[in-house]
């Protein structure tokens, strides 16, 4: 069982009650990394993390050195924080906000810095109610400590950061409606291109949008270095990664490992991490990377986790949350509940994600109800096949965002791999689980 | 045209000037005026558009599509059980029939002495207590229906209000750092700082010049 013995990163300081506070942030090295970078140029510290390898946290594993160089070209004019984590299943942001703001404020500010940017933008999920008030609490005393604010720590370098609640909408996590959102308007994701909202971002001015735990990664990299920190995982995938793992297992949590050196198997049995699985002990399926990502079976466990071994394999490790259900779970009922989620929360734009959406919650649901027919199920992959186009991974794109094409994901899987069961639910016209 | 009190509308002009262009101020104000009246009103929304220089039915039109935004009243506790795909693993759909039993109204609805507002909710991100559930958006922990009973007493008793502020108050932390600072100073910083940013962009340019071009541009600060 490897559980490698590599430094925490992300969550150094959570052992700690007071882990949100100053005092402890400052007692544990915070506020190092952005003086540090601050006696350095600009171009240094973004090559420093260009040197890390340090991939997207927010779900498309975008590099953030990448990112960040397509904008130096231009003057960025903003920095805006994707703090909206609302994929089902995903919680590792909301930790990181309410346990660790500090290292949150400190990344955005040596981001900032390096992008040379004076305008940040906190983007939180509005139910993170005392995640909101942490970060503003930080926000207020990393103001009096003089790291914020005009000429932060007399370095002649200034910047402004604004928190920002969101209210309550999934799509605003992807990153064009994000800034919809931002503007004051209902969070419609915008047509692509540009991709990115490097060109064309908040008030039509380049913008760099990065995740909360992407941030989070920054002050280490500054104060260990971007090579000690490629250091750790292996091939593209470098450093730790933070896991929300849920569903049937013996310790539900948000665990920092170390990418590729562990596996799935790992994340779930190992004492200190899952724990091993509840019940009678066997694996049915998991999800890998919140719902939108393509199902795995027990076969695959043995997988590392890391952005290309789980791509190569046909699925993604998207947002970081990673749900186990056992041998007593109904599929249909699993993939219901999924694709319900989905038909809510589709903003509406494209006529394939509203209608399609809606088409196979309703079909889904009378299959669970016992009221299915035998032609429902291929009726299923015929829709899905509507708005993903030949079912592949990763899926065609037909809409404006990926929230329609990750729709069916759930859905192939659970007929790919229970097909059997599906049919039970129509026979016996009840679900065989009870 | 005062619908907020004194202290909200002073708050809604700090909250405005945050912002590059006032309408991102938007859903802030929002929040605000829910905080004052539970939930928002039609009075609340003309005087955020008032503020943003935009339309009520923009207002509207913007807040009708967030969850949070209510522009009909909402119960004193707004109790939200998540029974997405981690806490219906959890045993949520139970917990939620148990609620709706109890309680006497469907997700959706509001007990009829206006305490409670019942909910059924999507990821609420608490996906390691299952199933999760928050009362005006404050984590409670993953609940048996009997400590759902036990809850419900509670609040119905005011036994949680120090923990559980009423519906609509979002934080009970107020922004103070960089306030202090006004606009005109803000943007004279920056432009100060942009210009400090040419100049060392120039030396950089200028050194590199100097050793032939190949060396590394390391302009030290301006
Ligand atoms: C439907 C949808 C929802 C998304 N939700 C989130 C989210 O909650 N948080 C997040 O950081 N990224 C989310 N993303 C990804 C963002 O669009 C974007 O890629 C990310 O914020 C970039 O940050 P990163 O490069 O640091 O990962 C979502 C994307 C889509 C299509
Ligand atoms: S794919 Fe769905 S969520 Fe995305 S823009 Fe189209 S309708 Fe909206
Ligand atoms: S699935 Fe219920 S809180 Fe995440």
């Amino acid at each position: 069982m490897a559980v490698t013995d590599v430094p925490r990163i992300v969550t150094a300081r959570l052992g700690h009650d007071d882990s949100h506070t100053l005092e402890r942030y400052l007692a544990t090295g915070g506020y190092e990394g952005l003086r540090k970078a601050l006696t350095m140029t600009p171009e240094a510290v973004a090559a420093e993390v260009d040197a890390a390898s340090l991939l997207g946290r927010g779900g498309a594993g975008f590099p953030a050195g990448r990112k960040w160089s397509m904008l130096r070209k231009d003057p960025v004019t903003y920095l805006v924080v994707n703090g909206d984590e609302s994929e089902p299943a995903t919680f590792k942001d909301h930790l990181l906000v309410e346990r660790d703001p500090h290292q949150l404020i400190e990344g955005v500010l040596i981001t900032a810095y390096a992008l040379g940017v004076t305008q940040a933008f906190i983007y939180v999920r509005g139910e993170f109610a005392l995640g909101l008030e942490r970060v503003t609490q930080a926000l207020n005393e990393a103001y009096d400590h003089g790291a914020v604010g005009t000429d932060i720590f007399g370095s002649g370098f200034s910047i402004d950061v604004v928190v920002h609640p969101g209210a309550g909408a999934y799509i605003c996590g992807e990153e064009t409606a994000l800034l919809e959102s931002l503007e004051g308007k209902r969070g419609f994701p915008r047509i692509k291109p540009p991709y990115f909202p490097a060109a064309v971002g908040l008030y039509g001015q380049p913008t760099v949008v990065n995740n909360v735990e992407t941030m989070s990664n920054i002050p280490w990299i500054l104060l260990h270095g971007g090579q000690a920190f490629a250091g750790l995982g292996e091939g593209r995938s470098a450093g730790t990664r933070l896991f929300a793992l849920s569903g049937h297992v013996r310790r539900p949590g948000a665990y920092e490992v170390e990418m590729v050196k562990t596996t799935f198997r790992d994340l779930v049995y190992a004492p200190v991490y899952g724990g091993g699985v509840r019940g009678d002990g066997k694996v049915k399926a998991i999800i890998p990377g919140g719902v939108s990502a393509p199902w795995f079976g027990p076969d695959q466990l043995d997988l590392p986790l890391g952005q290309d071994e789980v791509g190569n394999a046909g699925s993604m490790l998207g947002s970081g949350a990673i749900t186990v259900m056992d041998s007593s779970t109904c599929m249909v009922r699993a993939a219901w509940r999924i694709t319900k989620f989905f038909a809510r929360e589709s903003c509406g734009q494209c006529t394939p994600c509203r209608e399609g959406s809606g088409w196979l919650e309703r079909v889904l649901r009378r299959i669970e109800q016992g009221e299915g027919r035998e032609e429902d199920i291929d009726l299923l992959l015929d829709v899905s096949d509507n708005i993903a186009p030949g079912l592949q991974w990763p899926p065609q794109q037909t809409t404006i965002c990926v929230l329609g094409p990750s729709i069916p994901s759930s859905i192939h899987s659970a007929i790919d791999m229970f097909r059997d069961e599906f049919l039970l639910h129509v026979k016996e016209g009840r679900c065989p689980g009870g | 045209m005062t619908h907020f009190d004194a202290e909200t509308a002073a708050r809604a002009r700090e909250l405005v000037k945050l912002y590059p262009e006032p309408r991102s101020a938007l859903i802030p104000l929002c929040h605000l005026a829910q905080e004052q009246d539970g939930w928002l009103r039609p009075e609340a929304m003309e005087e955020i558009a008032a503020l943003l220089g935009i339309t009520p039915a923009e207002v509207r039109g913007t807040a009708t599509f967030y969850d949070m935004l209510h522009t009909e009243p909402v119960g004193r506790y707004l109790v939200s059980v998540c029974t997405n795909i981690a806490c219906l693993l959890g045993g949520a759909e139970g917990l939620l029939e148990h609620a709706e039993r109890t309680l006497g109204v469907r997700a959706g609805g509001t007990t009829s002495d206006g305490m409670i507002t019942l909910e059924d909710a999507e990821c609420l991100a608490g996906c390691d207590r299952t199933p999760c559930v928050t009362v005006n958006h404050r984590y409670v922990g993953g609940l048996s229906p009997h400590a759902f009973d036990q809850l419900v007493a509670d609040l119905r008793a005011g036994r949680r209000d120090g923990e559980i502020p009423p519906h609509g108050t979002l934080v009970r932390v107020r922004r103070n750092g960089g306030l202090r600072v006004d606009k005109e100073r803000i943007a004279a910083e920056r432009a100060a700082t942009a210009d400090a940013q040419a100049a060392r962009a120039r030396a950089a340019k200028e050194a590199a010049e100097a050793q032939g071009g190949a060396a590394e541009a390391k302009g030290g600060a301006a």
